[in-house]
């Protein structure tokens, strides 16, 4: 029990590679990942970074082709069976014939110390539904019931691959304050997103993944700045480039026939600055860059295959 | 940590699917009242002084209890297509206790099929001395041990597309060459095969029924190999399977 007081999360060298009819498929080549335990962390990454393949890793689904995985100083295994791991997966339904509420005590019955069942099912705002049976469920419904059943578990650490993704808004927003409220507890939560706004809002450092590779982990502001950067684009006759990169907020100017392309690491400051000193532009534009388009220009485009 | 209640629940929602459960009684009892009835006056079924619902009973309670156990495979199958296994591989939940859900879950399928297969043979005027039932009942759940097992493995390693037609065509085969259907002469190549196969002896278990004798050496043993290597089968099976679907 010591071990599970103090130990961390320490994934070290993990690497797997997958066959496929296009040869290996290398989906996680050996990252080094060390969380403590309390953090709530996201995997940030584009389909295809790696991030569920290391879910998989994480919880003993799969086994590395190389690296280590201890969840509070044991093998995934030994957690698993000691009952201190509650997740979500990404891909899923819920078997059927019984209610949501008998699902969810089933699920509390095989753990050594968990949550009450009424208790989860206000949390996760399942009371209009607790005695409808789980193929009568809607996706969102489904989403939040399986989030119910890695609730009760009261695991020591919860895993959560993409969990948002069949949840309408009100959905998304009623999940995260669920999870934050157990995570306020002293848990340790990883989840997985392909949502630059969701690891922003909702965990304490951010792991961003690439190409089966960490490429960056921090607090989430600094990974923001390194993957949100927006883009100013409009029609000003007669600006100097040069002027324009000078701007605060602006990293680089660029001119497209007509038109100039500010890349910006502040795009409030940089439009306030603009209209300031060019009352003249028009047609302006500002958009954010895709994650995909971020990482490529983080990682490069070497090995994007 | 109680694995009862995973158990009890199990047990609930295995008879809660109406689909499955008229399917997999109505059929052996269907098929026995098409084939008994016409011919439930017939006392003497070709000289053996056995009369055809008894004979037909018999026969028909090794394949509805064989097919009631396969089926745990089916929805084995469908819980892994939806990914449940995955989920319960992170439960602290055993092996033990998995596969002693499924397998008593497969018993009470296989039971209740066979109680409702005596119930229908009564109908039909069979009846025996109390001993009889017994025996025949408790060797036959002997004799279900390879199929429960053999559910389990064949649920871990086909999907749910093909699984159907494997245990469809699965029971079928292991019928006719168990003797379920027609009897197996009682020498020659045939026979020799028929004893290797464990619906053989399932049906020799039901055959007590019509003075048959209990099991003797050869099949204690051949039913013993097939029960061992389909529970490593279905071990390795269940361990094998993580993948996501």
């Amino acid at each position: 029990m010591d071990e599970l007081e103090n130990g961390r999360i320490e994934l070290r060298g993990l690497t797997k590679s997958f066959g496929s009819p296009q040869g290996p498929v290398h989906a996680v080549r050996a990252i080094d990942v060390s969380i403590g335990r309390g953090e709530t962390v996201a995997l940030l990454g584009p389909n295809g970074a790696g991030k569920s393949t290391t879910i998989d890793m994480l919880l003993g689904l799969t086994v590395p082709d190389g690296g280590t995985v201890s969840l509070f100083g044991m093998e995934p295994t030994a957690a698993v069976d000691a009952g201190a791991i509650g997740a979500m997966l990404q891909t899923g339904a819920l078997i059927r014939d019984l209610s949501v509420r008998e699902l969810v005590t089933v699920m509390a019955s095989l753990y050594p110390n968990p949550l009450g069942v009424d208790e989860v099912l206000d949390l996760t705002g399942i009371d209009g539904f607790a005695e409808r049976r789980t193929q009568k469920l809607s996706g969102g419904e489904t989403q939040r019931a399986r989030f119910a059943i890695a609730l009760v578990s009261n695991p020591e650490l919860l895993v959560l691959d993409e969990p948002t993704v069949a949840m309408d808004v009100e959905g998304r927003h009623a999940f995260w304050s669920a999870m934050r409220e157990f995570a306020a507890g002293g848990k340790t939560v990883v989840f997985a997103t392909h949502y630059l706004e969701e690891a922003d809002a909702y965990a304490d450092r951010v792991v961003l993944m690439a190409h089966g590779r960490v490429v960056a982990d921090g607090p989430p502001n600094e990974i923001k700045a390194m993957v949100g950067s927006k883009t100013i684009r409009a029609t000003i006759p007669g600006a100097d480039l040069d002027e324009l990169a000078k701007l605060p907020g602006v990293t680089a100017a660029d001119s497209r026939g007509e038109a100039v392309v500010l890349a910006c690491s502040d795009s409030d400051e940089a439009i306030r600055a603009l209209l300031e000193r060019f009352p003249e532009a028009r047609d302006i534009e500002i958009s954010a860059a895709g994650l995909e388009e971020a990482f490529l220009r983080l990682t490069g485009d070497e090995e994007a295959a | 940590m109680s694995a009862a209640t995973y158990l009890r629940y199990e047990l609930l929602r295995t008879f809660r699917n109406r689909r499955f459960v008229i399917f997999s009684f109505g059929f052996p009892l269907a098929l026995y009242y098409l084939i008994a009835a016409p011919n439930r006056n017939e006392s003497d079924l070709g000289g053996s002084g056995i009369s055809a619902p008894l004979y037909l009973m018999c026969g028909l309670a090794a394949f509805g209890t064989m097919s009631a156990m396969l089926s745990s495979g089916a929805r084995i199958a469908g819980e892994r297509q939806v990914g449940w296994n995955r989920q319960l591989r992170i439960t602290p939940l055993t092996t033990r206790d998995y596969f002693r859900a499924k397998v008593v879950t497969g018993y009470a399928m296989a039971l209740t099929s066979l109680l409702l297969l005596y119930a229908a043979g009564a109908t039909l005027g069979v009846s025996m001395a109390a001993g009889d039932w017994v025996q025949m009942t408790l060797l036959i759940c002997v004799g279900l041990i390879p199929f429960a097992a053999g559910g389990i493995f064949l649920g871990h390693l086909l999907t749910i597309d093909s699984i159907g037609p494997v245990i469809g065509g699965l029971t079928a085969l292991l019928s006719i060459l168990g003797g379920a259907w027609f009897p197996i002469s009682s020498s020659g190549a045939m026979h020799d095969i028929a004893q290797l196969v464990p619906s053989y002896w399932l049906v020799q278990a039901s055959r007590i029924a019509v003075g048959g004798q209990p099991w003797g050496a050869k099949g204690w043993v051949v039913m013993g190999i097939w029960s061992a290597a389909m529970i490593v089968l279905a071990r390795r099976a269940y361990r094998r399977d993580t993948k996501r679907a």
